[in-house]
Order: structure tokens, then sequence, then C-alpha cells
């Protein structure tokens, strides 16, 4: 493996670490005002949203719709029934790895 | 604040010891999932060119997925270190309000701090988040703890004995991180303005895709949360509703 490769290792573990820490190091054990909370609050479905439909309905730099897409609303299908993460994920994967093979 | 909010007594009221129990096996479903995306991630990582030691050494030191899963994909496109590590920091940002979120929950000196920080990830987040700024840090020492064990578990199975599992799309693996995201998400859409905001953060990334680099759509969409800036519309309406 390239040296390069190592840095780009180096560099993430880094920025990540700089990143995680820096949140509980700046704000120190102050409580955060009220509307801030609640903008903190909703950080989690908008961050979570963005995250699931970049990778189930993009690729590359393109829309793009496919065996994933389909497996992944499974997922959600059956977690909103109250179907556990691991069912829920399990389909997620048959029904993609299911359509790759039919097509 | 500061008002504990009732909704999940018995973290709240566990000694810290029972909370990072609790945790760890709240954290069991994820760890087991986040032990297959490794697996995906080890496969990954050497068709890109890492070794195995560097996919694995990677997985210790970052514990990222989505940072690590877009370096790869970064790395394999031709891109060069400084794109890699560009968009493992845009990818990881959204940790920056997580942190800053925890922050209050958290105690000792900077240094303690900086540590205890390191410790989260996404769905340890949002389980030990108990509502109105409030973490349970014990509780989400345990769910990371279990998940970090898995994710260098999967990580060396997939760096190292990857290449008898053939092809992870053919397998259907790259459904798995989308999922589990979407489960997370889920949780996070029992009231109205949880699901505004998450179409919202969807809506911004999906337009943002065709013109920015990787990481950059997920970052920006977080502005959606900014809604909470404005007063609850339903607030009046659910407490009418209740009496």
């Amino acid at each position: 493996m390239s040296s390069e490769l190592w840095l780009v290792i180096a560099g993430c573990a880094a920025v990540t670490a700089i990143i995680k820490a820096a949140g509980p190091v700046a704000l120190g054990g102050r409580e955060l005002p009220p509307r801030v909370a609640q903008v903190i609050g909703l950080l989690a479905p908008a961050l979570l949203a963005a995250l699931v439909v970049t990778q189930a309905l993009v690729d590359g730099t393109r829309l793009h719709m496919g065996a994933d897409t389909a497996g992944v609303a499974v997922a959600g299908i059956v977690a909103w029934r109250g179907g556990s993460v691991l069912r829920a994920v399990g389909l997620a994967v048959i029904v993609t790895a299911g359509l790759r093979a039919l097509g | 604040m500061g008002a504990t909010p009732p909704s999940t007594p018995p973290a709240d009221d566990a000694s810290p010891r029972a909370s990072f129990h609790l945790g760890m096996r709240a954290g069991v479903p994820y760890a087991i999932v986040g032990g297959v995306v490794a697996l995906t991630f080890g496969v990954l990582a050497r068709d890109a060119g890492f070794s195995a030691l560097g996919a694995l050494v990677m997985s210790a030191i970052v514990f990222a997925g989505s940072a690590q899963f877009t370096v790869i994909s970064i790395v394999a496109g031709g891109g060069g270190a400084a794109a890699a590590i560009g968009a493992a920091a845009l990818m990881n940002s959204r940790f920056l309000p997580m942190g800053a979120a925890l922050a209050p929950s958290l105690s000792g000196r900077s240094l303690q701090r900086a540590a205890q920080g390191q410790t989260v990830v996404d769905a340890s987040w949002a389980m030990a988040n108990r509502g109105e700024g409030r973490f349970d840090r014990h509780f989400l020492f345990g769910a990371s703890a279990v998940q970090y064990v898995t994710w260098l578990g999967g990580t060396a199975i997939g760096a190292f004995g990857g290449s008898a599992l053939g092809d992870p799309k053919t397998l259907g693996l790259d459904a798995i991180f989308p999922a589990f995201f979407l489960v997370l998400l889920l949780a996070e859409l029992r009231d109205g303005r949880g699901r505004a905001v998450a179409l919202g953060g969807a809506a911004i990334a999906l337009a943002l895709v065709p013109v920015a680099p990787p990481g950059v759509p997920v970052l920006v969409a977080s502005a959606a949360a900014l809604a909470g800036l404005w007063p609850r519309v339903g607030d009046k309406a659910r407490a009418d509703s209740v009496l």
C-alpha cells in the first residue's frame, strides 16, 4: 500500500477526532439555549434523511434508482411496521440481491 | 432544559454501570449490522488499493462508516489525499452539532471531554438522546463499545478474507448502510416537525447531489434543522387534543 494511502488514513483519523472533540471541548459543560437545543434535536432527522437519500437514490453525482433503492424501501416498511433493525436490514439485503440476480 | 423528561425513566435513574450495560444491550443489533457493513468496507477497501492492515487501521482510528466509504470511493476513483481527507471531514461534519448537543451531558477536563466525544457514532448518539438537549453518556459509551468491537471484527474478516465472498453488490450488501440509516431515521419521525425537517433535509441533499462534491449535500441538508428556531405550531393543537 502506498504511503499516500497511509497519509489518507492518518488525515481522516485526525479530522474525525478534531470534529468529534470540538463540541465537547469548546462548549464545556454549559447548557445550550432552548432554541439551539431544539435545532440540535432536529439535526438527526435532517442528517439521517440526507444520508438515506444520497445513498439509496444516488450513484456518484446523479440520481439513480436501482435494486438497492427497492431493498432500502422494503427495510423502511418493515421497520415502520415494528420490525427489528436486523429483520429490516436483512430483508433489504435479500431484496437487493434477489432483484440483481433476476435482472 | 434542566428537568429530566419522563420518557425513559429506567436509563435516567440507572447508575453509570447499569446505563453502560443497557447501552451495550441496545447497541447489539446495530453492532451486528455494523459488523456486516464493516465487512463490506473491508472488501471494498482492498479493491480500492488499501492493504488489509491499512483497512483495519482505518476502521480502528477513524470508526466512522460514511466517511470511510466516501474515502475509499474517492481513492478508487483516482482522487488525491486532499480530496479524500476533505470529503471525510465533510461527511463527519455532522458529528460537530452532535458533539455540541452532547457537551452539556459530559463531565471532566478538556482532554477527558475530548476523549468522551470520540464515542459518538450515529446509532449510539440517537439512542442516548433523552430529549430536551440531555444525553445519557454512559448509555452512549456502552452502545458504542459493542459497535466498535464488531466494526473492527467485520473489517478484519472483509479485508483478510473478503476475496472468498465475491462482489458485495451481487450480495446486496450495499443496501445495508442506507437501510440501517433509514431505521434510525424512522425513530425521529414521531412528530410532524421531525417529518417536515426530514423531508427538507432529503430535498436539499438531492438538489445538491448533481452539483456539489460528495459529503457537501449531507452537510448542507443539516440547515433544515434551523426550523427549530421557530416556535412549534403543533404544540397548542397537541395540548388541546390531550385535554
